[in-house]
């Protein structure tokens, strides 16, 4: 699984702009399913039909994080904005790399008065040009972290993570998969970043009974860090709530309850910031039942994002797990 | 820059145009009261439109033909309503001084001593304040809040808790600019009264006038959802912050780099806003136009601000979408100000893309 | 209407928990309640209950939906450290109400705690000034942590406990006033509407997770596709501290929402109404937003005319909220009249305005 996980975050990929890394899933997994097509917004909608069976839509994002450049000045250095959440600690010093292949270095102006963090409007990309004329990029270009791929041994690193590990959860589960009780919609969602949008119009396209997004979340287990239980190397994550949403307690029953069936390690998670495609799925038409299959990483939204190998490979189990058995979607206790 | 003979044919703006902008832009109509302009708008489209429709919230649905035959079905947007304040309590009938509360994005430092007009009979006040000679050099450094300012609309009982107002500022042609209030976005709303004059053979257009865009996108939002269309485009206004810069280094060349739109550099064409990334194939194709065309345009910096589009491309299983803008500089203030040589690129810009607008732009993926 | 119906009927409804995302105690209290008021209950899939009922009209007929948001606002586990519960929000909860109160944890067991706040220095120094940030109290439930960790995980939903006083002979005080109040009115509503005759089909909504993401009410119109309908929900009651500008006296009338969210018509029909039963109103003015469940629902598929009826409430968002039993009658009796009074072709003079004919 690293080999896959490794050529799906180097492929840049930043909001509204995933067709590279579309194509390259596509390619993958054209010959495992019935079914394929492409929306208006881009999602990429995957089907293995099955009559007679509840509708589960399982979605994972395509999209990563990224900047959008909105002036170049007489000397060629470009001003930009963020695709999605990118926070300015991050960039000071970062390399990027734009969708045409131009790569360039974040530099920031000096402020004499206070040392704080500055904000991303006192930044700007260096693709060493000297002149506006001879600058090889322009307003509207798009660019991504430009980190590598780096195996740890456990633990693996790299940008995009967020959600490139959740694709790959995916496509390795549909290779693994024979029968399911579900028809089933694998859903590779765009724009999930700046706001759910794929996975809105993509759950009104599917209209799924069950809904499930397979995303990062963050961990408490770095020094003052965030304050929370989600651990790496601990198992992955089924997530109660976050600020977006409450997950259906009738689904993270049955994650609970297969998860323990299956001997699966796991964590309950509670995130106090974030949302997932998750949401959208859950307040789609009439509403949807819905929870998230949480991957817990470390660094989310930095350059260099680190999970742990089991957890993801326990995230594959657990998630070949729920699809043998559906839900009961009976009124709980 | 060639000019052919497709151009011939294209709309111009002329004083009958500007006339109809007047109209609007001296029309009162906040987020949530959009009465006044809508009836103006219909006023306007009746000899061009076969049918219309007004919805649940209040949107006008303008339908070119009856039937609808053509294999592409594009849906043009633009917003009637204007920003304002609702007075939300009576302080003092007799005197006629109410506490208020905007509606819509204002900064609250350009109220203090503005005319305004509130309620249907658009009683004539102001918003003032204390006289300077009556203030502390220290109060002076503290801007103004909407808490603490107040509408006076003079003896009382004229008006009541509910009523909406906006600014008071008269219409006017300067040369080759216009001053007005409400331009967002009553000169997307004149361009898309324009557009339906005109015939598009290869497509459907269907014009929806929509209410409510300043607290939320929502008129705009159920209008998509019940016309459905294969792609939108939104017509706006947008800011220009062009003004020029006041900071200065003795060592490095410092730009105005976030004027997002310039005045006179023409149509604006919105690539990411805060809420829609414009569909690529569409930015291509109104681009691929202006070039043909020999149209000016530019590109409206990336970042922050929203148009209808944001609710239009999220509905249903999606509607690809794009913006185009009008440049205007001190939007949601008083008296904002456009060229009409930008409202002019901007209607033409729009029109050839629709006349140039065929199945095949949607062909590749996104 | 007996205000001792009211009363036994409102201490049912505050009762149950039902915490945004776990609505299933005050659910089942309301499908108990509403089963011979209705021709028919459901569930929406967000968990909503859904009581129809059939007019008399000629079919085929309109349909209102009136909504009332089920949830409540509360604490949830987060942690658990040394036996002692760490504790993140459901809703909107401001921190400072916490220290000392009273809560029930909903693990395999509920179990009583109290909230605490550690004393300085046990905290971080960011954390000393100050309110102490919701992150750094604690819920002890008194039991060491062997005990604690086999009956309580996280996720576990934390209630302020129950708590329904009389003061006087027309205020009530209890949590979960915000939106039980507005649950009891519609129930009176439905209570009154056996007795009467109406043309249009009805559907009353207790929605979920309002508290949240509005998801309850705004999927149920979906599902429903309702051509008009009316949110009851609370607003604030003038009280110490508050400014009396945006607030509205306790027991001397209901409010009726105006803005944006508001169809102005329904505005007018429940203005004239509310004369007409000489029911004491305020307009309350809503120049954006009007902060419940109408936010969604106006703007659900093609569109629905909303109207927004409002009980002033005071101490919104804790757990002694203050309600007059008085204005939860008015709100009922508003509501029935409403819904009795609809013409089958009411929705033609709600119109916006004519358009002209080609």
């Amino acid at each position: 699984m690293k080999e896959l996980l490794k050529t799906l975050v180097e492929i840049p990929a930043p909001s509204g702009y995933e067709s590279q890394v579309r194509n390259q899933i596509r390619e993958w997994i054209e010959p495992l399913v019935d079914e394929m097509r492409v929306d208006s917004l881009g999602n990429l909608v995957a089907v293995r039909k099955q009559t007679d069976a509840p509708r589960l839509m399982l979605v994972a994002h395509m999209d990563e994080i990224g900047l959008m450049v909105t002036h170049v000045d007489q000397q060629g250095f470009a001003r930009f904005v963020a695709l999605g959440g990118v926070m300015p600690i991050h960039c000071v010093g970062g390399r990027v790399r734009f969708l045409n292949g131009v790569q360039g270095v974040i530099g920031v102006e000096k402020n004499p008065t206070s040392s704080e963090i500055p904000p991303l409007e006192k930044m700007f990309i260096d693709v060493g040009a000297s002149s506006a004329e001879d600058c090889p990029i322009r307003i509207g270009d798009v660019a991504v972290f430009d980190r590598s791929f780096v195996d740890l041994g456990k633990r693996v690193v790299s940008k995009a993570m967020d959600d490139r590990v959740g694709v790959a959860v995916l496509i390795e589960a549909l290779r693994r998969i024979e029968k399911s009780a579900f028809e089933m919609y694998y859903v590779f969602s765009v724009q999930e970043e700046v706001g759910v949008r794929g996975a809105t119009v993509a759950a009104f396209g599917v209209e799924p009974d069950l809904g499930l997004a397979i995303d990062v979340t963050a961990t408490g287990d770095t020094p003052k860090g965030h304050r929370m239980e989600v651990r790496l190397g601990k198992g992955p994550a089924i997530k109660i709530r976050d600020a977006g949403m409450l997950a259906d307690p009738r689904v993270i029953q049955w994650m609970v309850q297969t998860a323990e069936r299956a001997r699966i390690p796991y964590q309950r998670e509670i995130l106090e910031f974030g949302g997932t495609d998750a949401r959208a799925i859950q307040l789609s038409r009439s509403g949807v039942p819905a929870g998230v299959l949480s991957i817990p990483c470390r660094y989310v939204h930095a350059p260099s994002e680190m999970v742990d190998m089991e957890d993801v490979e326990n995230a594959v189990k657990l998630l070949i797990n729920l699809l043998q058995t559906a839900p009961n979607l009976e009124r709980p206790k | 820059m060639g000019r052919n003979t497709e151009t011939l044919n294209q709309p111009t703006i002329t004083p009958e145009q500007i006339r109809v902008l007047e109209k609007l832009c001296n029309a009162v109509a906040v987020s949530g009261n959009e009465t006044e302009v809508r009836r103006l708008v219909m006023d306007q489209i009746k000899p061009t439109v076969q049918e219309m429709r007004i919805d649940a919230l209040g949107n006008l649905l303008a339908f070119q033909k009856k039937e609808s035959r053509k294999p592409l079905r594009v849906m043009v947007a633009a917003h009637l309503d204007e920003v304002g304040f609702m007075l939300t309590s009576e302080e003092d009938k007799e005197e006629g001084i109410y506490r208020f509360e905007l509606v819509g994005g204002i900064d609250p430092r350009w109220l203090a001593g503005k005319p305004v007009q509130v309620g249907t009979e658009r009683r004539k006040g102001v918003i003032g304040c204390k006289a300077i000679h009556l203030t502390t050099a220290e109060e002076r450094r503290n801007p103004f809040t909407v808490e603490a300012l107040r509408v006076d609309l003079g003896g009382g009982g004229k008006a009541k808790v509910g009523d909406w107002g906006t600014f008071a500022t008269p219409f006017q042609k300067i040369g080759g600019s216009i001053r007005a209030k409400a331009l967002d976005n009553r000169i997307g709303v004149a361009t898309a009264i324009e557009l339906l004059k005109y015939e598009y053979p290869a497509l459907d257009l269907l014009v929806a006038f929509t209410v409510q865009e300043e607290v939320g996108l929502r008129g705009a939002k159920v209008a998509a959802h019940a016309l459905n269309p294969d792609l939108a485009i939104v017509l706006d206004c947008t800011p220009a912050y062009d003004l020029p810069l006041q900071v200065e280094d003795s060592f490095y060349p410092l730009e105005n780099e976030r004027y997002n739109t310039r005045l006179g550099y023409g149509a604006a064409i919105y690539l990411s806003d805060r809420a829609t990334i414009s569909d690529p194939r569409l930015v291509a194709h109104f681009v691929r136009t202006a070039e043909k065309m020999g149209i000016a345009y530019q590109f409206r910096q990336a970042g922050g601000g929203a148009t209808d589009a944001g609710a239009i491309h999220l509905q249903r299983a999606g509607i690809p979408s794009i913006s185009i803008s009008v440049p205007g500089r001190y939007l949601h203030t008083p008296a904002s100000l456009v060229r009409i040589a930008d409202w002019e690129n901007t209607l033409r810009l729009v029109y050839h893309a629709l006349q140039s607008l065929s199945v095949d732009v949607l062909q590749t993926e996104r | 209407m007996k205000t001792n119906n009211l009363s036994i009927l409102l201490k049912r409804l505050t009762s149950p928990p039902g915490l945004s995302g776990y609505e299933e105690s005050i659910a089942r209290e309301v499908e108990a309640l509403w089963k011979p008021l209705v021709d028919h209950l459901s569930r929406n899939r967000l968990g909503s209950v859904l009581g129809f009922r059939a007019g008399s009209g000629e079919s085929p007929r309109p349909c209102l939906m009136m909504v009332a948001h089920q949830d409540a606002i509360g604490l949830m586990v987060s942690g658990i450290k040394e036996g002692f519960l760490r504790l993140t929000e459901i809703g909107g909860v401001d921190q400072r109400i916490l220290p000392g109160q009273l809560v029930q944890v909903h693990g395999k067991r509920t179990l009583p705690a109290v909230v605490v706040q550690p004393p300085p220095f046990l905290l971080p120094p960011e954390a000393q000034e100050g309110s102490v940030p919701l992150s750094y109290l604690w819920a002890d439930t008194g039991l060491e942590e062997k005990e604690v960790r086999r009956w309580i995980q996280i996720g576990d939903p934390v209630s302020f406990n129950r708590n329904y006083v009389e003061l006087g002979s027309d205020v009530v005080c209890s949590p979960s006033l915000d939106n039980r109040a507005s649950l009891c009115a519609l129930t009176l509503c439905l209570q009154e509407l056996q007795a009467r005759k109406h043309a249009w089909d009805i559907w009353a909504v207790a929605s979920t997770q309002e508290e949240e993401t509005l998801g309850g009410a705004a999927t149920s119109a979906f599902q429903v596709q309702p051509d008009l309908a009316v949110v009851i929900d609370v607003t604030h009651a003038s009280g110490p501290g508050s400014p009396a500008h945006k607030t509205y006296p306790l027991g001397k009338g209901i409010t009726l929402g105006w803005g944006p969210t508001v169809h102005p018509k329904l505005y007018e029909v429940f203005k004239e109404l509310a004369e007409k039963l000489e029911i004491p109103f305020k307009m309350e003015a809503m120049p954006r937003y009007s902060g419940t469940d109408a936010d969604r629902l106006q703007t659900i598929a093609e569109g629905i005319p909303t109207m927004v009826i409002s009980i002033p409430l005071r101490y919104m968002h804790t757990p002694v909220e203050m309600v007059s039993k008085k204005d939860i009658q008015r709100a009922a009796r508003l509501l029935a009249e409403f819904a009795a009074s609809l013409e089958i072709d009411f929705m033609v003079k709600i119109q916006w305005d004519e358009t002209p004919k080609p």
